[in-house]
Formats: structure tokens, sequence, C-alpha cells
């Protein structure tokens, strides 16, 4: 005996639904991000060798894989935003499905593009 | 049923906001976009940071903007989660209260160092 | 110059073939299979468990036709509904391996997984027993929603006239064919975590009747539709547009109310402030 069962993620593999969960995800980590990433730009208060001082305290691996990781969602959360404003204030042209693509492909590529550009 | 209109109206304007500070944030993420990987090429530096934006008024009044719409589109998401995760109650509005007093103090802090460089 | 040049559906469409095609090479198995089928059905209520069937495999199977084999063979104790059975009704909508769908329109080979298939009753419904849902939930938010029509003329009036070409009157037929199946409503998960929330078909029809000139509780409907468990709570999953067996957009519906509630909540609509 067990209790009926209920929507699981088989009624959620469709692209629409990847495109919001992908949103809601990098849309929190950003949000948790943004404060410290404020705080640490605020030391600039400082001077600029203390900023530099502080700015150091990041040259460890884990704050660079973040730092890499933060512009992809930047980028995902950006173009799946600008997808959601033309989902609700542009003509209908459907659920916008090639926008989640470009979100993914331009993820990729700013990923691509900030490890090649960062020392 | 003036409450319940009430809150209706409230949900409905916040709604607006999030999508018009959106709309805002759609400019001003993508031209941080492309100063983040013109700034981090060869590696980043403070004195490079607050050699661009030290005294440069148009950083900060781009920035402040940036600051301003984040402090009305991030709390507003928070919410949402908060009440789908959780009920909607004392825990989304407090939660959300307090992102957005870090945001708007925060980064108006940081807009103000990295143009004053910390020549205050 | 760009029409008959690059044109943004050959993208779609390329996809789409390669896709078609990996998928009936996957499935060759099954499509070429005539091992008995392996059918998990829910019996019970909202407790219950799952029961397992064999049933033959037959050319152009539908899975309606294995409820209906189960029923008359093998266990006639089996609840289900179903009425027309050509896809015109909407009574036979289930969930079959865990999607909403009409199981009278739903070939077994497409969606058979090995030899295994799992019929459930529609979710977000109360079950009332094996496959049948109670469905005033969904007709009681269709009113909640104010969700039908109510004029101000008698008959002793002229006819009303709508300009079938007009803006409101094609934003309308874009949504009226709705027959009320509740597959949207219960692929949605929004209504699965507020379950006060309206729900697509509900604001579906409520947008339709917006666009509706000669309706006359625009200002109630939208009130209605303005609440916490209104068009606002929609997140723009798009389960809803990408099962409805109509092809149906309640997405758009919503898109719509959005618009229309929160220019009301700001500036007042043209029926009146909210």
């Amino acid at each position: 005996m067990s209790s009926r069962p209920k929507l699981d993620l088989r009624a959620k593999t469709h692209l629409s639904y990847f495109a919001y969960a992908c949103h809601r995800f990098s849309g929190l980590l950003l949000a948790c991000f943004v404060p410290l990433h404020f705080l640490m730009l605020s030391q600039s208060l400082r001077g600029a060798s203390e900023f530099e001082r502080y700015l150091g305290l990041t040259d460890f691996w884990v704050f660079k894989f973040g730092e890499w990781a933060l512009v992809i969602l930047l980028a995902i959360h950006l173009v799946g935003g600008i997808r959601l404003i033309m989902i609700e204030f542009g003509p209908w042209r459907g659920l916008r499905k090639a926008w989640t693509q470009v979100a993914v492909l331009f993820g990729i590529a700013c990923g691509l593009l900030f490890l090649y550009l960062a020392n | 049923m003036g409450q319940v209109m009430s809150q209706a109206v409230l949900q409905a304007k916040l709604w607006y906001a999030q999508r018009i500070s959106a709309m805002i944030l759609g400019i001003c993420v993508s031209i941080h976009l492309i100063i983040i990987f013109y700034a981090i090429r060869g590696g980043l530096t403070a004195e490079e940071i607050l050699g661009r934006t030290q005294g440069n008024i148009a950083f900060a009044i781009f920035y402040e903007i940036f600051v301003l719409a984040c402090f009305v589109h991030a709390p507003i998401g928070l919410a949402n989660i908060l009440e789908e995760t959780f009920s909607k109650g004392f825990i989304s509005k407090a939660l959300s209260s307090i992102l957005a007093i870090l945001i708007l103090i925060l980064g108006t802090t940081a807009v103000i160092g990295v143009y004053t460089g910390g020549a205050l | 110059m760009l029409d008959m040049g690059f044109n943004i559906n050959y993208f779609f469409i390329s996809q789409k073939i390669i896709f078609d095609l990996f998928f009936t090479i996957y499935r060759y198995n099954e499509l070429m299979s005539n091992t008995d089928l392996k059918v998990k059905v829910w019996r019970g209520a909202q407790e219950g468990e799952f029961v397992e069937y064999l049933v033959p495999r037959n050319p152009n199977q539908t899975v309606l036709d294995v409820v209906t084999f189960i029923q008359r063979k093998l266990d006639p104790t089996l609840s289900y509904r179903f009425a027309c059975r050509v896809g015109m009704c909407g009574s036979c909508a289930m969930t079959v391996n865990g999607v909403a769908r009409w199981t009278c329109r739903t070939h077994v080979s497409q969606i058979v997984e090995g030899d295994s298939l799992e019929i459930a009753p529609l979710n977000n419904l109360p079950v009332i027993k094996d496959l049948a849902t109670d469905m005033r939930e969904f007709f009681n938010k269709w009113k909640g929603a104010v969700g039908f029509f109510k004029g101000d003329k008698t008959r002793h009036d002229d006819f009303a006239r709508v300009e079938p070409q007009s803006p409101e009157r094609q934003l309308a037929n874009a949504g009226i064919e709705c027959i009320g199946c509740g597959v949207c409503y219960s692929s949605c998960e929004v209504v699965q975590s507020r379950p006060n929330y309206l729900g697509p078909a509900a604001l579906n029809r409520a947008w339709t009747l917006t666009n509706d000139v000669r309706d006359v509780q625009q200002l109630d409907r939208l009130r209605a539709v303005a609440g916490d468990e209104g068009c606002h709570a929609c997140h723009t999953q798009g389960s809803c547009t990408e099962r409805c067996p109509k092809k149906l957009e309640p997405t758009a519906s919503i898109a719509g109310l959005k618009k229309l509630v929160a220019r009301a909540a700001v500036r007042g609509s043209k029926w009146g402030k909210l």
C-alpha cells in the first residue's frame, strides 16, 4: 500500500521546463553571490593597496572556479531571462525554444572565453 | 475582499517591477559581461580596476543603476522561490528583505568605493 | 531575398528529422517486438498500489486498447473513463509513463519502455478509484476564474457584432478549442505546489473571455485571476503548452493575462480599477 503517484521527473523532461529550472537555479546562486561580490568590491574604500590585498584572498583555486562558474550562470540567466521577456511581453511565437538553445550555447561560449582570457 | 484585492494588486505590482528591472538588468548585464571579458585579460589587479573606475562618473552612475535594478529584481525572485519551497509567510518576507538591504547597502558602498578609490 | 533562403524553421526541421531517425532506430526493438506487454496499472484510490497485467500486443494498439483489454478480459473490477475513443472528448486522459496523455490517441509503440507501460490516474486531482479522478476542483477553478460568459443583451436586441479579423477575436480564437480534458492541469508543477492555483485551463478560458467583447464581467474576471493563486503564480514552465492534445497554448493566454492584470494594478483597466 502506498500513496498515489505524483508528478515526477518524467513529466518535466522537456526543454521549456529545463529552461525554467536553469533560470531558477542560476538566479538563486547569483542572488547568494552578489552580496559577497559587493562586499569584496567595497574593500576598494580602503585604497588600492589594501584592495589588492583583499583581492589576493581570492587567489585560491576554489574562488577561481567559482568566478568561472558564476560567469556561466550569469550568461545562462541573462539569455534565459531575455527568453522570458520575449514570452511574456513579445509577440507570441511559442515557447521560444531557440532561445533556450542559445542560452546554453552562450553559457558555454562565455565559459570558454573566460578560460581563454583569464590568466 | 478589500484585503484580498490589495494582496492581488501587490502581487501584480511586484511581478511588473521584477520584469521592468529585468529589462534594465538585461542591458546592464550585457555591458558588464563585455567589461568582465575586457578586464580579465592577463589577470586582474586592484590598480587596473580602480584605474578604470576611479573618478569616472559614468561608471559610477552605470553601476548604481545596476545595483538598484538588482535590489528590485533579486529579492522578489528569492521571495517566490521561498514561498513555494516553504510556505508563504514570515520566512520568505524576512529573507528577501535581508537580501534587499544587503544588496542596496553593500552595492552602493561598492560603487562609492570604486569611484573614490579609497580617497574618501 | 530572405524568404526562400535561410529560414529558422529549417534549423528545427532538421533537428526533428535527426531526432526522429534516432528515435526510430532506438525503438526498433519495441516496434518489432511481439512479446506480451507488462502493464502496471494503479489500483486503489489515494492509497493503493500498482498491479501488473500481461497484455498481448496488437498492431496499432493504443493505451486505451490496453486498458480496455485489462478490464474486459483480465480484471473487471478496473475503473476507468473513456467515451468517444477517437480523440475528440478528452475523457480518456491518464498518466502514461509519467506523462499526461489522451490514451485513445497514444500508440503503445511510441511510448512503451522495453515491454513495460505504467498507467496511472491524472496527477494533481483526487483519485476516486483506479484510473478515474475527481474533476470537480478542476471545474470549480474554471468558475473561480470567471471562466463563463455573461452578456447584457436579450433576445429582443440585435445580434452582437464581433469583427472576425479584430485582434480580440483572433486572440480568443487561439484558445477556445479547449474541451476541459485536464491534461494541462495535471502536467503543471505550480498546480502541484500551490493547491489553490487556478491552473492553465481555467486561466486560458478566462483569457478567451477577456477577449470576448460582449462579456460584461471583465472587472470581476480580472480580479479573479489577479490573486495570489492567479496568473502571476505561473512560472512559464510550459508543461501545459507542451502537453495539450489540442495544441493550445495556455502559456500565451496566461502571459496575456499577466500583462493585463499588471497594467490594471498600476494604471487601471478600461473596465475600471482593480
